[in-house]
């Protein structure tokens, strides 16, 4: 076991500071080829996986770069260099510790090149992009140690998969290199342990600390029917604030998040320092909130996700959670902000931001208390993440097909990858497969003398440009005209439906829109307006099927002492004049309201599953002459509206059936494109960037959507096609949860014919996504249309 | 309602067909306009997206089904029927002879277009214009014109919340949708096009069947 150094033992003794039980322990498994810790927010893990570098590194230390530290945050990197910087000025180490991420200059990133710092704290796409430059191997070849933290958000994501190629390249180039995972709590320790290092490694659990001090928020006023960004509550969320150090108010989306902001400042009246963050405003205004932040300048900071992960900010003694949480995990991690000492319970308050919420906030609360976490077991490693890899190590230099297969072997989400299905990946990347031979463009790779290379080396920076996982919402700057400050971004969607004139919310502000100028939109301040509403969303979370299955739990109570009045009224009255939907069983009701029939499924598969229901269901309906015309989905139900009464549900929800129109109609769905789209930016077949020049999402989706219509009519094994239908398995189509609720409820459909609606279908009725089906439902509406039209100028 | 839409101009009976093609019975002509044939070849060509080249077999299929349908004796393409002169080069061997295959046996006329100005190396005849008893086929609609049957615009109106590809017709023209795949449209209020039109014009809308609409109320805001 290597010895800390004796000027940093003194240091820790004259802070005061003893280590955990579980840093020492660190400390001790130094040599271990890879360890898992375990430990929960505030309880010292980032120092805990650095102690064996700071050990080895020792006082004055040689030159040349020993440890590599990943996180998922840029905002994390600097976080940890000033953190990690206290100790090692303090005790005056000279160890050099430097960032490398997006923001960091490319004078500083060539100078770090040639001189490397002994600690370079990066990202998992800032090391995808040093790993595919020709000097990769100078650069990581001395290089001991690689910390990964908050392994449990990468290893959700395929960020986390693209690192993992990226360390096991790392392994290659630096023979011995010891790799160590920190992570806050998750339910499956031993796959997490495989990911990170399939062929063997330690888990180290800490001591979870005392259980957490989290309540609902109780409020005057009931939660509305529907919607959500918990406005109602600015009241109380003031008062809380007044009585508290630095709240940290947490919303699922950032609009949500602005709206929120706007009304909490115009009932601000104390004036009381609050602030805004999230991911869509401009670096410098969120640097700003940050530094005023670590000085604890602010009471309050109004965030969405960005502020999820490790980050230390001050003072925080309270924790908000506006809107359910979908997720007990995500929900635990935030509490963790609060009070971020290691000794003390955090202390955390939700609130619902509609009825609905309501329940599903006190499932949450029950799955905490109960240290009941949710996780859907990892699939195996997708392709397209791979088919990047092989693209940026062909940047890198001339490779050998069997020697980059056994190194991908070595990263756990590939561990089981078959070498046809790597051959598979290595011919898409060096021709576009099939379809596309026959365009020069996309022949990038060739074979040499046994040796895979790039055919035109100038295609490296193209290639270079589009590394990364991260396929966001295409966005557009926001500047102010004239001084060209920048506010932040909206989604190109929304820009593009705004005319000159309209406003909307940014950064806590009204502002106008003036016009468009190349990708920039251009305003100005428009205070005191009423904002159009601002679309530009986060990420819209379904919740997660733990806290489902939960909920339907709790549905089941002969009474609700838990829950509010108003809530628990709602839910027996929805007994009284229907049913509750049970686990075992598929509740279905149908009812006319308003000159429609309508059709309410409540299969609790979440939002994306009860979307893809939706379609499924619509086109089965529209087979069987039901004429439906539009549905809209929510995480536990889907209703659907037609000119037909639904009168039998069972041939609807046949598996067989489902699952082909899956295969067969849903093949041609906006959100199998989206699906595909994501996943050909990611594997090189579209690019993001070509040379600065940025694509707008509308050229890059008109292109993906006839790519994937063309692939699907003239190449159906086309190697993106086959990614496509497993990614519809889970995320935007999440079609496995829609087969599991098929087997929970085995055939035991209940279909209720109501007279009128019911009370857990009204709600639905108030959700904004509505999605039109196209068919004969609406061919009947254009024809009738076009017939009353005739009429109407004397031509029927 | 019929599955196509038959009109008079100028007292010659025409038939807007659901497809987008124009069918006069009389002199078994068929008209389609704005093929744009190589579309995805001349994008890429020219550095923009990389389309799959299949878009030319998809607007010939179409083609070939209309003639099918129709066995006309006589096609006129109203222009732009390739995306440019050296698209029309760059067919390649199965798409020539398809096209081949459909102009055997029938009088073929290629009107110019301001995509495809110029006589291509495909058979058939070339011509600026044709005219037709009172009627004329030209690319580009010319204001004040009658009888007038002409392409160039893509039009496309919008009804009951959806984007439908249509003929646009009044007392003195018709303007017909594109007939090519991977095309974009033009709404009837847009500036260019706006003016053509007579009041008490018709929209004849395509897809499964051809609907006609009057075009007044679909410029509404």
């Amino acid at each position: 076991m290597p010895a800390l150094p004796p000027r940093l033992t003194d240091w820790f003794a004259v802070q005061g500071w003893t280590l955990h039980p579980h840093q020492m322990e660190m400390l001790s498994r130094a040599d271990e080829a890879a360890t898992l810790l375990i430990a929960p927010t505030g309880g010292g893990k980032t120092l805990a996986g650095f102690l064996p570098s700071l050990a080895e590194l020792g006082e004055t230390p040689a030159a040349g770069l020993h440890t590599l530290y990943v996180s998922p945050l840029k905002a994390l990197t600097a976080d940890i260099r000033r953190n990690l910087g206290r100790p090692v000025e303090g005790a005056g180490l000279k160890i050099r510790i430097e960032d490398r991420t997006g923001d960091t200059s490319s004078h500083t990133r060539r100078r770090q090149r040639a001189d490397p710092p002994h600690i370079l704290l990066t990202t998992p796409e800032s090391l995808a992009l040093m790993l595919s430059y020709e000097d990769a191997p100078r650069l990581f070849g001395d290089l001991r140690r690689v910390v990964v933290d908050e392994l449990h958000a990468l290893a959700e994501s395929k960020r986390g998969d693209q690192l993992m190629l990226g360390i096991s390249r790392l392994k290659a180039l630096a023979p011995g290199l010891r790799v160590v995972g920190l992570s806050a709590t998750v339910e499956d320790p031993p796959a997490l342990a495989r990911y990170l290092a399939p062929a063997g490694c330690g888990v180290l659990v800490a001591d979870p600390g005392p259980d957490p001090d989290i309540t609902m928020l109780d409020t005057d006023e009931a939660p509305p029917w529907a919607g959500g960004g918990g406005r109602y509550a600015i009241p109380a969320i003031l008062e809380e604030i007044r009585r508290h150090r630095t709240t940290l108010i947490f919303h699922n989306t950032r609009a949500q998040a602005e709206l929120f902001f706007r009304d909490l400042w115009l009932a601000n009246e104390d004036n009381l320092p609050v602030a805004i963050h999230h991911g869509s405003l401009a670096r410098e205004q969120r640097q700003k909130v940050e530094a005023a932040m670590a000085e604890g300048a602010l009471r309050a900071v109004v965030c969405t996700g960005t502020l999820d992960l490790g980050i230390d900010w001050g003072d925080v003694d309270l924790v908000i959670q506006v809107g359910a949480p979908k997720n007990v995990k995500r929900l635990v991690q935030r509490i963790g902000r609060a009070n971020h000492r290691y000794n003390a319970p955090s202390k955390a308050l939700i609130l619902p931001a509609n009825r609905w919420e309501v329940v599903e906030c006190q499932a949450a609360l029950a799955a905490v208390r109960e240290r009941d976490l949710d996780g859907e077991p990892r699939g195996r490693g997708p392709r397209d993440v791979l088919c990047q890899h092989i693209l940026a190590r062909a940047c890198a230099g001339p490779f050998l097909a069997e020697e980059l297969y056994l190194e991908v072997l070595g990263a756990g989400p590939y561990s089981d990858l078959t070498r046809a299905e790597f051959d598979a990946c290595l011919d898409f990347a060096a021709t576009g497969g099939y379809a596309l031979r026959a365009y020069d463009r996309w022949q990038r790779l060739k074979q040499t003398e046994g040796h895979w290379h790039l055919r035109d080396p100038r295609a490296a920076s193209v290639i270079r440009q589009n590394l990364g996982t991260i396929i966001g919402t295409e966005t557009l700057a926001v500047r102010l005209r004239g001084r060209g400050l920048p506010l932040g971004e909206v989604e190109e969607d929304f820009a593009a439906t705004l005319t000159p004139g309209d406003t909307f919310l940014i950064g806590g502000e009204v502002v106008r829109f003036d016009g468009l100028r190349e990708l920039t939109v251009e305003v100005s301040r428009a205070p005191g307006r009423a904002p159009k509403v601002a679309v530009f969303n986060g990420t819209k979370f379904s919740t997660s099927t733990l806290l489902t299955h939960r909920i339907m739990g709790m549905l089941q109570q002969e009474r609700w002492p838990e829950l509010p009045a108003h809530t628990a009224r709602w839910l027996a009255l929805q007994r009284e004049l229907s049913r509750l939907p049970s686990p075992d069983r598929l509740l279905c009701e149908s009812f006319p309201h308003d000159g429609y029939e309508h059709l309410c499924i409540y299969g609790f598969v979440g939002r994306n599953g009860q979307q893809t229901l939706g379609l499924l269901i619509t086109k089965q309906m529209e087979a069987m002459g039901l004429a439906p015309l539009g549905f809209v989905a929510t995480d536990y139900a889907t209703l659907i509206w037609g000119l037909e009464p639904v009168v039998d549900a069972a041939p609807l929800f046949d598996a067989a059936t489902l699952r082909e129109g899956l295969e067969h109609w849903l093949a041609g769905n906006a959100v199998m494109k989206r699906t595909f789209r994501n996943s050909a930016i990611i594997a090189g077949l579209i690019e993001r960037n070509n040379q600065g020049r940025r694509k707008t999402g509308r050229q890059a989706s008109f292109s993906s959507d006839i790519l994937y219509d063309t692939l699907r009519r003239h190449d159906p094994g086309h190697l993106m096609l086959q990614i496509t239908r497993e990614e519809a398995l889970r995320g935007l189509v999440d079609f496995g949860r829609i087969e599991d609720m098929l087997a929970r409820t085995g055939g035991r459909i209940d279909l209720l014919r109501l007279s009128r609606l019911t009370p857990l279908a009204a709600p639905l009725f108030l959700e904004p996504g509505k999605v039109p089906v196209e068919g004969a439902g609406r061919e009947r509406l254009v024809a009738a249309t076009a017939e009353r039209l005739m009429a109407e100028a004397g031509l029927g | 309602m019929t599955a196509h839409h038959p009109f008079r101009l100028l007292g010659v009976a025409l038939e807007a067909r659901a497809s987008g093609a124009l069918w006069h019975e009389e002199s078994r002509l068929l008209v389609v306009s704005d093929l744009h044939l190589g579309r995805s070849e001349r994008l890429a060509r020219r550095g923009g997206a990389l389309l799959p080249p299949y878009e030319t077999r998809e607007t010939l299929a179409r083609l070939d089904g209309e003639i099918e349908a129709t066995r006309p004796a006589r096609v006129i393409c109203l222009g732009d029927s390739f995306d440019d002169l050296a698209a029309a080069g760059s067919l390649d061997e199965a798409e020539r002879l398809w096209l081949a295959r459909l102009m055997a046996g029938r009088d073929w006329i290629w009107i110019e277009g301001n995509h495809d100005a110029g006589p291509v190396e495909v058979g058939g005849a070339h011509r600026a214009e044709v005219s037709l008893g009172p009627l004329v086929f030209r690319h580009i609609p010319q204001p004040g014109a009658v009888g007038e049957v002409a392409g160039h615009f893509h039009p496309k109106v919008v009804l009951a919340g959806r984007s439908h590809r249509a003929f646009l017709i009044d007392g003195a023209r018709v303007i017909l949708p594109a007939f090519g795949a991977y095309t974009g449209g033009m709404r009837p209020d847009d500036p260019a096009l706006a003016g053509l039109m007579a009041p008490g014009a018709m929209a004849v809308l395509c897809g499964a069947r051809a609907i006609p609409v009057p075009l007044a109320p679909l410029l509404r805001r």
